[in-house]
């Protein structure tokens, strides 16, 4: 059995539902937040490599380059949001992330 | 001439705005000099338009001066028709108000509102004249409204005095309800007619006849009947008529010359002036004049004979005004208008001069206006007393005196009248007689004979008025007593009025009474041989009987016939009418509107309930926003997934 798209593409929404998953359980750490975003922008990288592969079109994975550079960014600055929150509510749970409350 | 109406009319309202306005620059003097003299001005032009009208012949002047607005076809416009009915009118208000401008400064010598009156009394005769001038029904209603207005204002001319205000909001609330029938009498004359220039109704006025309009369902009613009992019922309001009278005995609260002039000679007169300026749309409504005589005849009688039972000196002159005015009415209604017209001019001059002679008791008497506690009054003064008799002769229709011969001619149209109620109409007036002549010597007697009843402090400081006060009342005792011989024959029988009163020939009374007329001298022998006479003579003795010859008889009287005495004070419990049917209703009425249609529908159900009604929707909705992202997220996620299945199914 050789491996093909559908494999990979198999692959990627697995990854995906996880980040998704991640994000609606998850209920104590805004780090692990994160961190599933993260993990579900490497799904979508993962799609674009498959598809970039089987089409035979390098535009695919310039794509890859540009989403990594966006995600590492991201993460910088979601981190720093991050240590600004715990500085002033001494707290990284989710529970407690509700100012938006009606 | 149009200057001369101009200045006729603007000159009294001049003096009233400088007057009112810069009141305290030009002072006391000021005041009454200015607003006397244009209201001379204005009297002696009046008299100068009279006799340009009667003696030369000057043609009928009718044009509009001044064009107001023009609306889709409606004009509205400040004109002036002067024919003769309306010069006699200027005449008489103009002499009467400068009279009354004369006395005022005696009997308001000592008022701190001295300048307010005075403003307030010119105004008054702008809008009388305003009123009777007019050409069309707008600048009518216009002065109809500002002689109420003006009536308003000095009815509560005291206006630190209680009763004052009571008195003239009652005034104003029972005049809105005949102004609403005047205005939509007017209404409805523009509606069918499609103009308000007089001479442009009176052409289209036989048109009317033929039509009909439904008020209730299934009740043709003919047009012109209706807005003619419409525009009565503004008569009624304004000239005091039952069951409007309410407002005039209390409307006694303003000062004494304003009961002359306002409330006597000239603004309740106004309705008959009306309705006799009316005479060509009343006069092709049998149903109206009908309705004008049984209202004019209950009002003479039963108002003049709550006049013997008052006490006020000014109130019972005010009923016998009211009985006085519904005999004018009852010779409308028998379509005599030059007979109550020229019972109105007679009235004028013998009504203003008893209330001034009142006015005069009351500046003696130190603002005392009770009849019980006068009497005698004849030896301190002499002018009043001898004026006051030569009106109070008049009043009765003494035969040589000019109310003599206004109120026989009138009588004796009504016996003439075929229209119906007019059989019950005379003998009301002619019952009215006794009954005029009763109170009127009752309050003569009362107050200027017999016993001294007043305190020994009053009695010592009795003495005549002085000569501003004194004056006027000599001057309207001249005409009182003699008007009538001069101006019977022209008025009634001589075609006077011409074209400005129309009758139909079949119920011309008056031209029938003129077959029978031969000068003066000899309606005078006619009439003491008439029954009206020796009914005024009776009337007299009875007064002289019971409040002269035998004090203590009327108290017995009065136990006597307890229950009609009663209903007499209480005056036909038209007041307890009013204030437990009328205006508790209204405030039932209006208290069901506030707490259940204000508080509980407006406030409760749309204002409170919309706002409530949001704020429990949004306080379940508020459960879904929770503040957690994760939440957003996943609705976000089904959502889509949602919207892609069905995109997948349906595609």
């Amino acid at each position: 059995m050789s491996i093909g798209l559908s494999h990979y593409l198999l692959l990627s929404a697995i990854l995906f539902s996880i980040s998704v998953a991640g994000i609606f359980i998850n209920r104590k750490n805004v780090i692990v937040l994160l961190m599933c975003i993260e993990l579900m922008l490497l799904a979508v990288n993962f799609n674009f490599i498959a598809f970039s592969h089987y089409l035979g079109d390098l535009s695919g994975q310039i794509f890859v380059f540009f989403i990594l550079t966006v995600a590492a960014a991201e993460s910088a600055i979601g981190l720093a949001i991050l240590i600004l929150l715990f500085r002033n509510r001494a707290s990284i749970n989710v529970e407690d992330m509700d100012g938006m409350r009606g | 001439m149009e200057n001369i109406y101009l200045t006729i009319v603007f000159a009294p309202l001049l003096a009233a705005i400088v007057t009112g306005l810069f009141g305290r620059q030009i002072g006391r003097a000021g005041a009454h000099w200015l607003t006397i003299l244009a209201v001379a001005l204005s009297c002696g032009l009046s008299l100068y338009v009279l006799k340009g009208i009667v003696a030369d012949g000057d043609p009928v002047f009718n044009g509009s001066v001044y064009t107001w607005a023009d609306i889709d076809g409606l004009h509205m416009e400040v004109g002036f028709l002067i024919d003769r009915l309306t010069a006699l009118m200027m005449a008489v208000v103009s002499f009467v108000s400068l009279m009354v401008h004369i006395y005022t400064i005696g009997y308001m010598r000592d008022d701190p509102g001295y300048q307010r009156f005075f403003s307030y009394i010119s105004l008054f005769t702008f809008s009388m004249l305003m009123l009777v001038m007019s050409n069309n029904f707008l600048q009518l209603f216009f002065g109809w409204e500002a002689v109420g207005l003006v009536s308003y204002l000095l009815i509560g001319f005291w206006y630190k005095r209680p009763t004052a205000i009571v008195a003239n909001l009652k005034a104003f609330l029972v005049n809105r309800v005949g102004d609403f029938g005047f205005i939509l009498g007017i209404a409805g004359i523009y509606f069918y007619t499609g103009t308000l220039d007089y001479s442009q109704v009176f052409q289209q006025a036989p048109t009317l006849t033929s039509q009909t309009m439904q008020i209730l369902p299934g009740m043709d009613w003919q047009v012109l009947s209706v807005i003619c009992i419409c525009l009565f019922i503004g008569a009624m309001g304004k000239s005091a008529q039952v069951p409007l009278h309410v407002w005039l005995p209390d409307s006694m609260e303003g000062p004494t010359p304003i009961s002359a002039l306002i409330h006597a000679a000239t603004m309740v007169t106004a309705g008959i002036f009306m309705v006799s300026r009316m005479s060509p749309l009343f006069e092709l409504s049998t149903t109206a004049l009908g309705f004008v005589l049984v209202i004019g005849a209950m009002t003479a009688f039963f108002m003049g004979l709550l006049g013997v039972v008052q006490n006020d000196i000014k109130r019972v002159v005010a009923y016998s005004t009211i009985s006085q005015l519904g005999y004018m009415t009852v010779a409308l209604g028998a379509s005599a208008y030059a007979a109550g017209i020229f019972h109105l001019t007679t009235h004028a001059f013998f009504k203003a001069l008893l209330f001034l002679a009142a006015g005069s008791v009351i500046i003696a008497m130190h603002h005392e206006q009770d009849i019980r506690k006068m009497g005698g009054l004849r030896k301190y003064m002499p002018v009043t007393y001898w004026t006051a008799v030569v009106g109070s002769l008049a009043l009765i229709g003494f035969p040589g005196f000019s109310g003599f011969f206004s109120k026989d001619a009138l009588i004796e149209a009504v016996h003439l009248s075929q229209a119906p109620g007019a059989g019950v109409a005379y003998w009301a007036i002619l019952l009215s007689v006794f009954v005029t002549a009763l109170y009127t010597f009752r309050l003569l007697f009362l107050t200027f004979h017999g016993k001294e009843r007043m305190d020994r402090h009053t009695r010592e400081q009795l003495k005549e008025s002085p000569l501003v006060v004194t004056v006027p009342l000599v001057l309207l005792a001249i005409p009182s007593a003699i008007i009538g011989w001069f101006t019977i024959e022209p008025l009634l029988f001589g075609g006077f009025f011409g074209g400005s009163i129309s009758v139909l020939p079949a119920q011309d009374v008056l031209a029938r009474l003129g077959h029978e007329f031969h000068g003066p001298a000899a309606f005078v022998l006619h009439g003491i041989k008439g029954p009206a006479f020796w009914l005024s003579i009776a009337g007299v003795g009875t007064a002289w009987w019971v409040y002269l010859k035998n004090p203590g008889l009327s108290t017995k009287i009065s136990r006597r016939i307890n229950r009609l005495y009663e209903l007499l004070v209480n005056k036909y419990y038209f007041d307890d009418f009013n204030e437990k049917i009328v205006a508790a209703g209204g405030r039932a009425v209006g208290r069901i509107l506030w707490q259940i249609g204000d508080e509980k529908i407006i406030d409760g159900g749309l204002v409170n309930g919309t706002a409530n009604g949001i704020g429990w929707i949004a306080n379940r909705v508020r459960g879904i926003q929770t503040g957690y992202l994760y939440h957003y997220a996943f609705t976000m996620i089904f959502g889509f997934a949602v919207l892609a299945a069905w995109l997948l199914l349906s595609g």
